[in-house]
């Protein structure tokens, strides 16, 4: 299609299609979805929306109307779920809005209050695309002001995610004000301690000698208890657990440090260091901070995403058969739901009318579509693909099939071993190893005095203070993960990276992952002209098959489809026969077309076998009486994936492909990839997958990797030592996965596995620089050559080191 | 001599501090840090100018 250069869309900026340019009209829209915006938005008298949007120079795609009715949204079980009170008589609720992208979508949509009569206020938080909306429900139902929403551009979901939010709101305050009160009381205690570092200070009046040390005790004791409780807390979690981790060393040296100064001070002698305790408990907090920051990102996109999944139904009346949208929460065993053609199931239960083709994948894997019809049983979450289909509900929610695999899901993540990190590991060691030297230099220097052996023990705590090596890796982890989240990988958790920097076992899933997951023209053995029948029959129909002749033809086919003009007629069992100029045709499986008494040559029945042989499944056109082409479909293998498999293999990954399709399909796609059979294994139920997940996980030394994307597999991504789903998986695989992707293309996996490597590069750097940091500095302080004060001056220079080193590092090819 | 001056500055000092730090915490407790972003941008729209609106700011 060709698209005139110099006209814009007047909505959202992007070239008009030449044939959709209009010379006469005032505005000009790339399609009907941005003009029926454009015509909402004036209509409203809110075109400064433009105006904003220019200063922006945003030039991003705008959201489109989806025509949605919404009226699920005031059925009372949804209310119950979502809608909550705001106060008198007015109800709140918070939507999750699709396309908000740019300043002018937040001035916008804080003005639904002059669209929407009985629209009291609204809220947007643009980082998450949240709008909280306050309404009267007296004057203005919530159908009405989402369908706004949706005329405006922005189709709404109620959003999910309100308590589990709160929650972690409550968590995230009370981590502020932790970092608030650490850092007050950091910086006045540094303010007091320049006092003490003139070499003259003995001389200062001793009422203030005295009560800056008091004030400092102070501050420092407050900073400890309060918001230094969380390393207290950690120690003692890892006490319990007999794994050393960071928290240990950390609370030790505090307590140490706390108590040898809270002792000088009381006794009014020697030198007091507060505020390298005080700073110790701010930084390691803020690093703290980051490291929960970082993942809660990843979290946020996840439920975000979940919030998109239908919520509604179509019930079916069972004395007026009339059809109306109510919340899936609502339905009940016995009643009965309409699902259209194109919409997902959304309960498990029997058909009790019509008859068509099911899209299983999601919890099978399985890419081929299966045919069902009255009486067969199906479950929630699977697509139906051709017709329209009455089921009866069996069980709805957490009782479908989908629903005790997402218990298996949560179940298996719990059961999966804590990942031991490169920097708790060191932490053990050094705990032991700095507690020993400590004991050491005390036992050495008491023969000189008392006085110097304390000091000397407790210059040792505060230098070797693991301040660095506790930044080491969540710095060099957010620095990589902000980096990759850039480019579509969004990294749940900081040990993923650990984990996948060494080779392990890589297991793929096929459908979706190694493949498109749709079915395409594979294979063709004929000439152009059956082509083009082919193409102008399977527009006529409606069949799955059918959508993917039309829609892979359309790619590759360049002849122009010229209005052929076609008669045809589809039969049970998915074959299709007609007239075309006068002469009959008949296009179907090998056996509907000798059923239909045409001629099949010994030539076409070896590219039929050969097709076969292939894994695909094989269409025949016959044309007056006789076959004349050959077209073999399948899910082919992406462009991408033998050169990165191979390139894996090399670099010392297994890799071994584990389906819940056919075997002879994961076979064939497996040859194509350069695996061995053995390590190709198909007809995998979703609990077998769990099973071999979790085999491999508990026998191995090194990673084990899952990839995958549909339902079927969020139970074994969740179970792996690192799961990772691709883009356009079931919302169910993405909650489970610690990794996810959010553009299309399996070389996502390769920038994964490279940044981790690089990532684990940096860590090490950075705990090598803390670790050589502490050897010097400890070696002086244990040679009595530093105090205490030099000790806690040199302290956040090892610090400042390790977070140039992480921020100035390339991973992730940034 | 100087000194005496601190006896009064520095509980002043230290009153300041706190009543910052009880800043913080209310500031924090109402939600004021949950959302960063939007608020940069809202900021930047003039107060409603009326429906039709004016071009540019």
């Amino acid at each position: 299609m060709s698209v005139s250069q110099g006209v814009k869309c007047d909505h959202c900026g992007l070239p008009v299609p030449a044939g959709l340019v209009e010379p006469e009209a005032e505005h000009q829209f790339c399609c009907n979805g941005c003009k029926m915006v454009f015509e909402a938005i004036r209509g409203c008298g809110l075109d400064r929306y433009y105006a904003i949007k220019d200063d922006l120079d945003d030039t991003s795609v705008q959201g489109r109307t989806t025509g949605k009715q919404y009226e699920e949204f005031d059925d009372g079980a949804f209310a119950d779920l979502y809608v909550r009170p705001a106060g008198e008589n007015l109800h709140s609720i918070e939507l999750y809005l699709e396309s908000v992208h740019c300043a002018a979508c937040v001035w916008l949509i804080e003005r639904l209050g002059q669209v929407v009569k009985g629209v009291i206020q609204t809220r947007l938080d643009y980082g998450r695309s949240l709008a909280r909306i306050v309404w009267d429900p007296e004057v203005v139902k919530l159908s009405t002001i989402a369908r706004t929403l949706d005329s405006l551009g922005y189709p709404c979901h109620p959003y999910r995610g309100v308590k589990t939010r709160d929650v972690r709101r409550r968590e995230d305050r009370s981590h502020l004000i932790r970092i608030g009160i650490a850092g007050a009381c950091a910086m006045n205690v540094m303010v007091i301690a320049f006092g003490f570092y003139d070499p003259n200070s003995q001389d200062m009046d001793p009422v203030l000698w005295h009560a800056f040390r008091w004030a400092s005790l102070g501050l420092t004791l407050l900073s400890l208890l309060w918001p230094g409780r969380v390393f207290y807390v950690g120690a003692l979690a890892s006490w319990r657990t007999r794994m050393m981790h960071m928290d240990v060393p950390v609370a030790l040296a505090l307590t140490l440090g706390m108590v040898w100064n809270a002792l000088n001070t009381v006794r009014g002698v020697g030198d007091v260091y507060f505020e390298s305790l005080s700073a110790v408990i701010f930084l390691l907090l803020i690093g703290r901070w980051i490291q929960h920051k970082q993942q809660r990102a990843a979290h946020d996109a996840v439920e975000l995403l979940c919030s998109l999944t239908p919520v509604s139904a179509r019930k079916v009346d069972p004395d007026t058969g009339d059809v109306q949208n109510v919340p899936v929460e609502a339905l009940q065993s016995g009643d009965r739901v309409e699902v259209r053609s194109g919409d997902s199931i959304p309960v498990d239960g029997v058909v009790v009318e019509g008859a068509s083709d099911l899209d299983a994948g999601i919890l099978t894997g399985e890419s081929r579509p299966v045919p069902i019809g009255a009486n067969d049983l199906v479950h929630a979450g699977t697509v139906n693909l051709s017709r329209r289909l009455v089921v009866e509900v069996h069980a709805t929610g957490e009782a479908t099939r989908i629903g005790r695999l997402m218990q298996l899901v949560e179940q298996s993540a719990k059961d999966r071993p804590p990942v031991v990190r490169l920097a708790d590991r060191i932490a053990h060691w050094f705990v032991i190893a700095v507690v020993f030297l400590a004991a050491l230099t005390f036992g050495g220097w008491v023969f000189v005095s008392m006085e110097e052996a304390v000091d000397h023990a407790v210059t040792l705590l505060i230098v070797t203070c693991p301040c660095a090596l506790g930044l080491a890796t969540p710095l060099a982890v957010i620095a990589s993960v902000g980096r990759a989240a850039q480019r579509g990988i969004l990294i749940k958790g900081g040990s993923v990276v650990e984990q996948l920097a060494r080779s392990g076992l890589l297991l793929l899933d096929k459908t979706g992952t190694l493949t498109a997951g749709r079915m395409e023209l594979v294979h063709w053995y004929g000439d152009d002209a059956a082509k083009a029948l082919l193409l102008a029959a399977e527009r006529e129909v409606s069949h799955p098959i059918a959508a993917a002749v039309v829609r892979s033809l359309e790619e590759s086919h360049s002849a122009p489809a010229e209005a052929m003009s076609v008669d045809v007629s589809q039969h049970l069992g998915g074959g299709l026969t007609g007239q075309v100029a006068g002469s009959p045709f008949c296009i179907g499986s090998p056996k509907f077309v000798q059923q239909q008494g045409c001629a099949i040559s010994d030539e076409h029945q070896r590219a039929v076998e050969d097709v076969l042989g292939r894994a695909l499944t094989p269409v025949l056109i016959a044309r007056n009486g006789a076959a004349c082409a050959v077209a073999g479909f399948g899910d082919p293998v992406r462009d991408d994936a033998p050169a990165i498999i191979a390139r894996l293999q090399r670099e010392g990954w297994q890799v071994r492909i584990i389906s819940g399709d056919h075997p002879q399909v994961v076979h064939a796609v497996g040859a194509q990839l350069g695996l061995n059979e053995i390590d190709c294994m198909g007809a995998l139920a979703p609990e077998d997958k769990l099973h071999i997940v979790q085999e491999a996980v508990r026998g191995a030394a090194h990673p084990v990797v899952m990839v995958g994307d549909g339902a079927n597999d969020a139970a074994a991504l969740a179970a792996a030592d690192v799961g990772v789903a691709v883009h356009g998986g079931a919302e169910a695989s993405l909650a489970a996965a610690d990794v996810f992707f959010t553009t299309e293309g399996l070389d996502r996996i390769e920038q994964l596995i490279d940044g981790s490597r690089a990532t684990m590069g940096v860590i090490r750097g950075n705990l090598g620089v803390s670790l050589g940091y502490n050897l010097v500095a400890g070696t002086l302080a244990i040679a009595g050559v530093i105090n205490p004060l030099l000790a806690a001056v040199l302290m956040p220079i090892s610090s400042l080191t390790v977070v140039t080193l992480s921020y100035r590092s390339r991973t992730f090819g940034a | 001599l100087t000194v005496p001056a601190l006896y009064i500055v520095f509980p002043l000092a230290l009153v300041i501090a706190a009543v910052a730090v009880i800043a913080y915490i209310w500031a924090t407790r109402s939600g004021q840090f949950d959302d960063l972003d939007t608020p940069g941008m809202r900021m930047l729209h003039d107060e409603d100018d009326g429906p039709s609106g004016k071009s540019g700011n």
